[in-house]
C-alpha cells in the first residue's frame, strides 16, 4: 500500500468530484426546469474557459475583472442560446430537442477549435504561492480555491432555490408548467433563466479547471462525465447531482490507484465512470435521489 | 404508408394488402427496378473516385438504416452507433482471420454478434424511457472504444487490424468495381428487409411505441421486448455495415469512429427524415457528399479574399463539423421530416403541375 499516493489521489478526487458536482448541478438545473437533456454542457464550460483566457491573455485584464466579465458574457450567452435555438423547439418531441443540443455541441466544439486552435493553452497564474500546507499535506492553491469556489456555488444555489423569488418560480415551473403559468409565472423567462444560470455556473467550473490544467478542447469531457454523476444522483435532484459528482470524482481516482498498483490495464481512470453508469442504469435507474416517474394518461 | 397525394385520382384501395404495398403504382415499381438495373452499370460509367464515394454511401446507409429503426420508428435515440459499427468491423475480420470462416458468412455473423452485444447495453435501458437509452449508448460508445484499444488479441490494440478481401466460391473480388456489387446487394436486401418489417405486425408495434408508449402497452404490446428488439436491430445493421466496411478498407483502425461519427449517423437520418426508409438513403448521400462539395467550394475560393480572411483551407475539417452541426439544428427546426418530406412535396407539385390549386 502506498498511502501518501492514495491520499493524494483522494484529495484529487474530492476536488475534481466537486467540480463534476457543480457541472452536474447546472446540467440538472436545465433538465429540471426545461426537461431538456443538455449534451452541450461541456461546451458551455469550455466557452467560459476560453472567454476568460482570451480576456486575461489578449487584453491583459486582471483576473478579478476578467472573471466577472466572463460570467456576464456567459449569462447573456445562455439566454441567447435558449431564445434563438431552444425556444422554437418548445412543444417538439423530446428526442428532437436532445438532438438539437447534440448538434449545438458539435457546432460549439468545432467553432472553438477553429477560433482558438487545437493546442492546449496555459492559463496565466492567478495565485502567488503555488501550494499551501494543510495538515502536513501539500495541496496546490488552485485546488483549495476550486474547492472553496465549488462549495460557495453550491451554497449559493441552495439559497437561490430555497429563498429567492426566481428560484421558487423555477421550482414551481419544474413541478408543473401549466400550474406555474396560471400562477403568473412567465415560463418563457424561467426557461431562459435556467439556461443563463446553468451557463454561468458551468463557466465558473470551466475557469477553475482551466486555472488548474490549462485550456484545451479536452475540457468538454467534463460535459460527458456529467452523465454518470447526474444519473447516479438521480436525474432531477440538484443535491443528488452534487453527491454523484463527488462519488464519480473519487471513484475515478480510486480506479486509477487500483489500476496503477495492481491491475496495470491503463486508462481505467477514463472508463470506470461509464461502467458504473451502466450498472446504475441496470439496478437503480432513477439514481439515489431521483423521483420515480409515475405517469398519468 | 404512402402519402395520399402521390396516389393517382380514382385509385381506391379496397384491401389491407393493397394499402400496405411498397410501391403505390405500377410505374413507381418499374422506376425502382429500372433504377437498380441502371445502378448495376455504374461501375462501368463512374470513375474510380466516384465509385468509392458511392460505396461509402451504401455502407453508411445500412448503418443509418439501423439507427432509423431505433430513432425514427421506435422513438429512442442512440449515440453509440459508431461503436457498434466498429464492433462489426473488428468481429468480421476476427472471425474470418481466426476461425477461417469465409467472408461471405462472416459478414452476417458479425451482424448477429454485434446485435447480441448491443442487447447487453440496450437491456437496462429498454425498460426505461428514451432518455436513459441515450446515456446508456453514450457509455457503450466509450466502453467499446476502450475495449478495442485494449484487446490486442481482438482488434490489434493500437495497431490497425487487417481484414481479407471479399471472396465467394474461391473467387476473390478485388477493387472498387467488383466490391460495388457486394455493397449494392447488401443495400438492396437490407432496405427491402426493413421496408417489409415495417409492414408487419412487429413493425406496427414499434411505430405504436413511438407514438405513445403507454397506449401501446395498454393495447398489449410488450414494451421491453420491442424496445430491446429495435435496439438489437439497430446494432445488427451497424454490425453488417461495419463488416462491409472492414472488407472494403482491408485495414480497420478506430481512428475517426468516436462520438463524432455517431453524431454523423444521427445527422444522416435527421437530414433524410426520421421514420423514412428512402429518406435514410438520401440523408446518407447528403452527409457523405457534403465534405466533397465543401472541398470543391474551398478549392474554388482558393486565393480569394474570403479564403484569406477565414483561412478556409487550413480549417476545412472544423468548417465541416460546424456545417454538420448547423445542418442538424436547421433541419430539426425548419424541416423536421427531412429530405424525404421535401421529396414528397416536389412529387406532389409536379403531379398537379401546372394546376397546383
Amino acid at each position: 500500500m502506498n498511502t501518501s499516493f492514495l491520499l493524494q489521489l483522494l484529495v484529487n478526487g474530492l476536488v475534481v468530484g466537486t467540480l463534476y458536482g457543480v457541472v452536474a448541478m447546472s446540467f440538472v438545473l436545465i433538465y429540471k426546469a426545461t426537461q431538456v437533456v443538455n449534451f452541450a454542457q461541456g461546451e458551455l464550460l469550455l466557452i467560459g474557459a476560453w472567454v476568460c483566457w482570451l480576456m486575461l491573455t489578449k487584453y491583459q485584464v486582471p483576473f478579478w475583472v476578467g472573471m466577472p466579465l466572463t460570467l456576464v458574457f456567459m449569462f447573456a450567452f445562455g439566454i441567447a442560446v435558449q431564445v434563438v435555438i431552444l425556444r422554437p423547439m418548445i412543444g417538439e418531441p423530446i428526442i428532437s430537442v436532445i438532438m438539437v443540443t447534440i448538434g449545438l455541441s458539435t457546432v460549439f466544439q468545432a467553432a472553438l477549435k477553429w477560433m482558438f486552435g487545437v493546442n492546449p493553452q496555459p492559463f496565466p497564474p492567478v495565485f502567488a504561492s503555488k501550494a499551501v500546507d494543510l495538515f502536513g499535506l501539500q495541496i496546490q492553491t488552485v485546488y483549495v480555491m476550486s474547492l472553496v469556489v465549488s462549495v460557495l456555488m453550491m451554497l449559493g444555489m441552495a439559497w437561490f432555490f430555497k429563498v429567492s423569488k426566481y428560484g421558487l418560480a423555477m421550482r414551481a415551473t419544474a413541478f408543473n408548467q401549466q400550474v406555474a403559468q396560471s400562477l403568473g409565472i412567465s415560463v418563457k423567462n424561467v426557461f431562459a433563466m435556467a439556461w443563463a444560470i446553468s451557463a454561468t455556473v458551468s463557466a465558473v467550473a470551466g475557469v477553475v479547471v482551466a486555472v488548474v490544467n490549462g485550456v484545451s478542447s479536452g475540457l468538454s469531457a467534463y460535459g460527458i462525465k456529467v452523465f454518470p454523476a447526474a444519473i447516479l444522483g438521480g436525474l432531477d435532484s440538484v443535491g443528488g447531482a452534487v453527491l454523484g459528482g463527488i462519488i464519480i470524482g473519487l471513484l475515478e481516482n480510486v480506479a486509477q490507484y487500483v489500476d496503477s498498483q495492481y491491475l496495470h490495464w491503463g486508462n481505467l481512470y477514463e472508463i470506470a465512470p461509464f461502467y458504473v453508469l451502466i450498472i446504475i442504469l441496470m439496478i437503480k435507474p432513477y439514481g439515489l435521489f431521483g423521483t420515480k416517474d409515475i405517469e398519468r394518461i | 404508408m404512402v402519402a395520399r397525394s402521390t396516389i393517382p385520382a380514382g385509385d381506391f384501395r379496397t384491401s389491407y394488402a393493397a394499402d400496405t404495398t411498397i410501391f403505390p403504382t405500377r410505374t413507381s415499381r418499374n422506376f425502382a427496378i429500372a433504377g437498380v438495373i441502371l445502378l448495376c452499370f455504374a461501375p462501368q460509367a463512374f470513375s474510380e473516385y466516384w465509385l468509392s464515394v458511392a460505396i461509402q454511401i451504401g455502407i453508411f446507409a445500412i448503418a443509418a438504416l439501423g439507427l432509423n429503426i431505433l430513432v425514427g420508428f421506435t422513438g429512442q435515440i442512440s449515440i453509440g452507433q459508431a461503436g457498434f459499427f466498429l464492433l462489426g468491423a473488428f468481429t468480421s475480420a476476427y472471425i474470418n482471420n481466426t476461425y477461417a470462416i469465409p467472408v461471405f458468412f462472416a459478414i452476417p455473423l458479425a451482424g448477429v454478434i454485434t446485435a447480441l452485444v448491443g442487447l447487453v447495453f440496450g437491456l437496462p435501458a429498454a425498460r426505461l424511457k428514451g432518455l436513459y437509452l441515450v446515456i446508456a449508448t453514450l457509455a457503450a460508445q466509450y466502453i467499446l472504444l476502450d475495449f478495442f484499444s485494449r484487446a490486442e488479441w481482438f482488434s490489434g490494440g493500437s495497431v490497425p487490424a487487417s481484414a481479407n478481401p471479399f471472396s465467394i466460391f474461391g473467387y476473390t473480388l478485388r477493387g472498387d468495381r467488383q466490391y460495388f456489387y457486394v455493397v449494392l446487394a447488401y443495400v438492396l436486401v437490407c432496405y427491402l428487409l426493413v421496408t417489409n418489417l415495417m409492414r408487419t405486425r412487429d413493425g406496427r408495434a414499434l411505430i405504436a411505441i413511438r407514438d405513445h408508449y403507454l397506449s401501446a402497452e395498454i393495447m398489449g404490446i410488450n414494451l421491453t421486448k420491442y424496445r430491446t428488439l429495435s435496439f438489437g436491430l439497430a446494432a445488427f445493421f451497424a454490425g453488417i455495415a461495419g463488416a462491409l466496411y472492414a472488407h472494403y478498407q482491408l485495414v480497420i483502425s478506430q481512428e475517426g469512429f468516436g462520438i463524432e461519427r455517431s453524431i454523423l449517423f444521427l445527422a444522416m437520418i435527421i437530414i433524410g427524415g426520421t421514420g423514412s426508409i428512402m429518406g435514410t438513403l438520401m440523408g446518407t448521400a447528403f452527409v457523405v457528399l457534403l465534405p466533397e462539395s465543401m472541398e470543391w467550394l474551398s478549392h474554388n475560393l482558393k486565393g480569394s479574399s474570403i479564403d484569406k480572411a477565414l483561412a478556409l483551407n487550413n480549417n476545412i475539417t472544423f468548417l465541416r463539423e460546424i456545417a454538420i452541426g448547423m445542418i442538424i439544428i436547421a433541419f430539426l427546426m425548419f424541416e423536421p421530416d427531412g429530405l424525404a418530406h421535401r421529396w414528397r412535396q416536389i412529387k406532389t407539385y409536379w403531379k398537379l403541375y401546372p394546376f397546383s390549386h
